[in-house]
C-alpha cells in the first residue's frame, strides 16, 4: 500500500489544437484534502477526468491505487472507478429519477444490496447532507445549494476511497458554500478518504484543505500547506490569493498594441 | 417485484399491438380463408404462360385448391415449367387438364384445373401431361386480322351489304375476345 | 483582381462541401460503432426487462393518441379517394383491398415510422443530449455505470418493440377509419367490403412483410434519434439542432429503406 493514493506523473495533455497540461506532477497521499487552485481555463477540471480515466493523456501518466489509469482495461477502468466518488459542477443530477432513486441509483446498479438495506443506507447518506426529508422531491424542485448536497451524497453512497469535488462552490450563497465547505472536511475525516478538490474559491480553501497546488499555463506553479502559501511572496500567489485584477496573471488577453488596434 | 402504472399501461399497449395483429390476420387478411396448408407439387409444361406469376391461385371449378409456386424455363424443351402446389385434402387423377385463364378481361391469370376420369391419383412430383397455354390477346387480334386480310373479295363482291359484314365483324371481334 | 477572388471562393466553397463530407462520413462510421457497442452492451436491458419497459412507455405509449388520430384519418382520406376513382371503373366494392393493401404494406408502417420519428425520435434525442450536456453521462460513466448499457440500449430495444405495435395499431385503425367512410357514409356493402379485402390482403407476403418493414424502421429512427442524442454538442444550440437533425436523417432514412425493402418484397 502506497502512501499516495493517487499521483500524476509528468502528465501533459492536449485538445486538438491546445495544449493544456505541460509536465504536471502532482501526489495526493491518503485522507487529506488537496485542492487544485487556478484561474478559470487552467485545466482544473480536465485533470479530474483524467485521473477519472475519461480522458487519455499525451504523454506521463495517472496512477490510482498503484495502477497507470490510462493503461487499464474497460473493466479495470471501472474496478478503479468504483474506488472515486466525483462531485460535479452541475451537480449532474438525474432529472427523471427522484432525490431517493438518485442517491440509491449506485447501489441498485453496483451491488446486489437487497432494497430494504438499500433504503437505510439511502436514508443515512442523506442525513449526513441534512436532506432526509427531501427524498420524495425532484432534482427540478431543489436549490443549487440542495442539489449539489444530494449529489454529495450521491458521490459517497458507495463509500468511495477518493472524493473528487470539481468546482463545489460555484454559485452558491455564502450558506450553502460554508455548508458544502464544512460537509467535505467533516465527510473527508469521518470515513477516512481522500479528497480532490478544484476550486477558485481561496477563502475556502484556505479554510479546509491540507495541501493546495496552484496550476497556471499548464504546470503546477506553486504548492504547499495554506500557511506557507500565504506567506509566499510570489507575485503570481500573491495576485491570486489577494485577488487583485492585473499582475502576472493578465488582466488582457494577449492582444496587438491597443493602440495600433483603434488606429487601424 | 412492485408494480408501477407504467407496467399497467405497458401492458395495455403491448395487448392492443397483439390484438391489431390478430385483427389483421384474421378480419384483414387471409390466414382463416384463404390459407393453404399441407400441399403437394405437381409440375406442368406450358408453351405460353402469359403474365402468369408465381402465388398466382389455383382453382378447380372455381375455388381455390392451391397456389403456383415457381416457374422456370426448360431450355431443351423451350417450355415453361410451372410448379403447382396443391392443398393435400383434394386429390385429382392423372389425367387432369391444366388451363391458363384470365380473371374477367385484364384480370390476373391462374390455373384451372379439370379433373379427368382416371383411377390413379396425381402425386407429388408428378406431371402433369394435358396442358393448354394462357390466350394472348394480341396473339388474337392478329390472328382476326389476318383472317380479314385473306377474304377480301367477300368484302368487296358485296358492296351492296355492307351493314351485314359489319355486323359480322361485330360478332367476329366478340367471339376472339 | 476578380479573378482571385472567384478562385478562393470556388476553392472555400469545395474546401467546405468537401469537409462536410468527411464529416457525414465520421458520423457514420461514430453511428455504426455506437450500435455495435450498444449491441455488446444490451445484456443488461434484458436482465432487467424493466429498464425496456418503461422506455416502451415514453416511446410506445405516448405515442398512442397521435398514431391513432392520424390513422383514422388516414384511412378515412384513403376510402374518400378511392371511391372517387374506383367507381369511375364500377369496382367500388374493391374499396376495401385498396384501403387495407394501402395500409398494410405501405402507410402503416411508413406513416407510422415519420411521426414515431416526430414524436418519440425528438424526445430521446433531447433528453440524451440534455442529460450529456449536464453531465449526466459523465456521472454515471465516473460510478462506474456505462451509459450506452444503462441509458442507450433500453431505449433502442423500447423503440424497437414499439414501432411494430403502433405499425399494426395504424393499420387497424386506418382500416376502421376506411369502414366508416366507406360502409355507413358513402353505403358499400359491407360484406363486400371485408371479403374482398379477405381475398386480396395475404398474411405473409402483405401482412408480415409490413411488420418486418416496421422492424428495420424502428431499428433505424431509434437509432438515429440516439445516436443524434448522444453525438449533440452539450449546448442549447447543439441539441437543438441535434433534435432538427434526428427528424430530417430519421424521415428520409425511412422512406429510402422503404424503396429498397419493397423491392426486395416484391421480386
Amino acid at each position: 500500500m502506497t502512501q499516495n493514493i493517487v499521483e500524476i506523473d509528468n502528465l501533459s495533455f492536449g485538445y486538438k489544437n491546445r495544449t493544456l497540461h505541460k509536465g504536471i506532477s502532482m501526489s495526493f497521499p491518503r485522507g487529506k484534502v488537496v485542492a487544485i487552485m487556478g484561474g478559470s481555463g487552467s485545466g482544473k477540471t480536465t485533470l479530474l477526468r483524467l485521473i477519472g480515466g475519461q480522458f487519455k493523456p499525451s504523454s506521463g501518466e495517472v496512477r490510482v491505487d498503484g495502477k497507470v489509469v490510462h493503461k487499464q482495461s474497460r473493466e479495470g477502468l471501472y474496478q478503479l472507478r468504483r474506488k472515486m466518488g466525483m462531485l460535479f459542477q452541475q451537480g449532474a443530477l438525474f432529472t427523471d429519477l427522484s432525490v431517493y432513486d438518485n442517491v440509491a441509483f449506485p447501489m441498485r446498479e453496483l451491488t446486489d444490496l437487497p432494497e430494504i438495506m438499500i433504503k437505510d443506507l439511502v436514508l443515512m447518506k442523506l442525513n449526513a447532507v441534512g436532506l432526509r426529508g427531501a427524498s420524495q422531491l425532484m432534482p427540478t424542485e431543489l436549490s443549487g445549494g440542495m442539489g449539489r448536497r444530494v449529489a454529495l451524497a450521491r458521490a459517497i453512497a458507495l463509500d468511495p476511497d477518493i472524493m473528487m469535488y470539481d468546482e463545489p462552490f460555484a454559485g452558491l450563497d455564502p450558506i450553502s458554500m460554508a455548508v458544502i465547505c464544512d460537509l467535505i472536511r467533516t465527510l473527508n475525516d469521518a470515513l477516512g478518504t481522500t479528497s480532490i478538490v478544484v476550486t477558485h474559491d481561496v477563502e475556502e480553501t484556505f479554510s479546509f484543505a491540507d495541501y493546495i497546488y496552484f496550476v497556471a499555463d499548464g504546470v503546477v506553479a506553486a504548492e504547499g500547506t495554506p500557511d506557507d502559501l500565504r506567506q509566499s511572496t510570489m507575485p503570481f500567489i500573491h495576485q491570486f490569493v489577494h485577488g487583485e485584477k492585473d499582475g502576472p496573471v493578465p488582466f488582457h488577453y494577449a492582444a496587438v498594441d491597443y493602440k495600433q488596434d483603434l488606429l487601424g | 417485484m412492485e408494480r408501477t402504472t407504467i407496467d399497467l399501461w405497458v401492458g395495455i399497449f403491448v395487448a392492443l399491438g397483439i390484438a391489431a395483429l390478430l385483427g389483421l390476420a384474421m378480419k384483414v387478411g387471409n390466414l382463416t380463408t384463404n390459407t393453404i396448408g399441407a400441399t403437394y407439387t405437381v409440375e406442368a409444361a406450358f408453351e405460353n404462360i402469359g403474365g402468369l406469376k408465381s402465388r398466382a391461385p389455383v382453382k378447380s371449378a372455381g375455388v381455390v385448391v392451391g397456389r403456383v409456386g415457381d416457374i422456370r424455363f426448360d431450355a431443351s424443351t423451350y417450355e415453361a415449367i410451372v410448379s403447382i402446389n396443391i392443398d393435400r385434402q383434394f386429390s385429382f387423377p392423372a389425367d387432369t387438364f391444366a388451363n391458363i385463364y384470365t380473371a374477367g378481361l385484364l384480370g390476373e391469370q391462374y390455373i384451372g384445373l379439370e379433373a379427368g376420369g382416371d383411377e390413379i391419383a396425381l402425386k407429388e412430383g408428378d406431371k402433369i401431361m394435358q396442358t393448354q397455354d394462357a390466350v394472348v390477346l394480341e396473339k388474337m387480334i392478329s390472328q382476326f386480322l389476318y383472317n380479314k386480310a385473306s377474304e377480301p373479295e367477300s368484302a368487296a363482291k358485296t358492296p351492296t351489304h355492307d351493314d351485314s359484314v359489319k355486323t359480322d365483324d361485330d360478332a367476329l371481334t366478340a367471339n376472339a375476345l | 483582381m476578380t479573378h482571385s477572388y472567384i478562385h478562393i471562393a470556388v476553392k472555400r466553397f469545395l474546401q467546405k462541401l468537401g469537409n462536410n463530407f468527411i464529416d457525414q462520413i465520421w458520423r457514420l462510421g461514430a453511428g455504426a460503432r455506437l450500435f455495435a457497442l450498444m449491441l455488446i452492451s444490451s445484456g443488461e436491458s434484458f436482465r432487467r426487462f424493466r429498464l425496456v419497459v418503461r422506455e416502451v412507455y415514453f416511446t410506445g405509449v405516448l405515442s398512442l393518441v397521435i398514431i391513432s388520430v392520424s390513422a383514422f384519418f388516414v384511412g378515412m382520406v384513403l376510402a374518400l379517394q378511392g371511391y372517387n376513382t374506383l367507381q369511375k371503373y364500377g369496382s367500388s366494392e374493391a374499396i376495401g383491398v385498396l384501403v387495407a393493401l394501402s395500409l398494410v404494406r405501405e402507410l402503416g408502417p411508413v406513416v407510422t415510422a415519420l411521426l414515431f420519428a416526430g414524436r418519440a425520435g425528438t424526445a430521446i434525442t433531447a433528453e440524451i443530449g440534455l442529460m450529456k450536456a449536464t453531465e449526466q453521462l459523465s456521472a454515471m460513466e465516473m460510478m462506474a455505470v456505462s451509459p450506452v448499457s444503462r441509458v442507450i440500449a433500453p431505449r433502442f430495444w423500447a423503440g424497437v418493440i414499439a414501432l411494430p405495435i403502433l405499425a399494426a395499431l395504424f393499420s387497424m385503425i386506418g382500416i376502421l377509419g376506411g369502414y366508416l367512410v366507406a360502409v355507413p357514409l358513402i353505403g358499400v356493402d359491407a360484406g363486400a367490403f371485408w371479403s374482398q379485402m379477405q381475398a386480396n390482403v395475404d398474411w405473409r407476403f402483405d401482412i408480415v412483410n409490413g411488420v418486418i418493414k416496421s422492424i428495420v424502421f424502428g431499428v433505424a429512427c431509434t437509432m438515429i434519434a440516439l445516436f443524434e442524442g448522444y453525438d449533440a454538442p452539450p449546448t442549447a444550440e447543439g441539441v437543438s439542432r441535434a433534435t432538427t437533425r434526428t427528424v430530417v436523417t430519421s424521415s428520409l432514412v425511412v422512406l429510402a429503406l422503404d424503396f429498397a425493402l419493397t423491392s426486395f418484397m416484391i421480386i
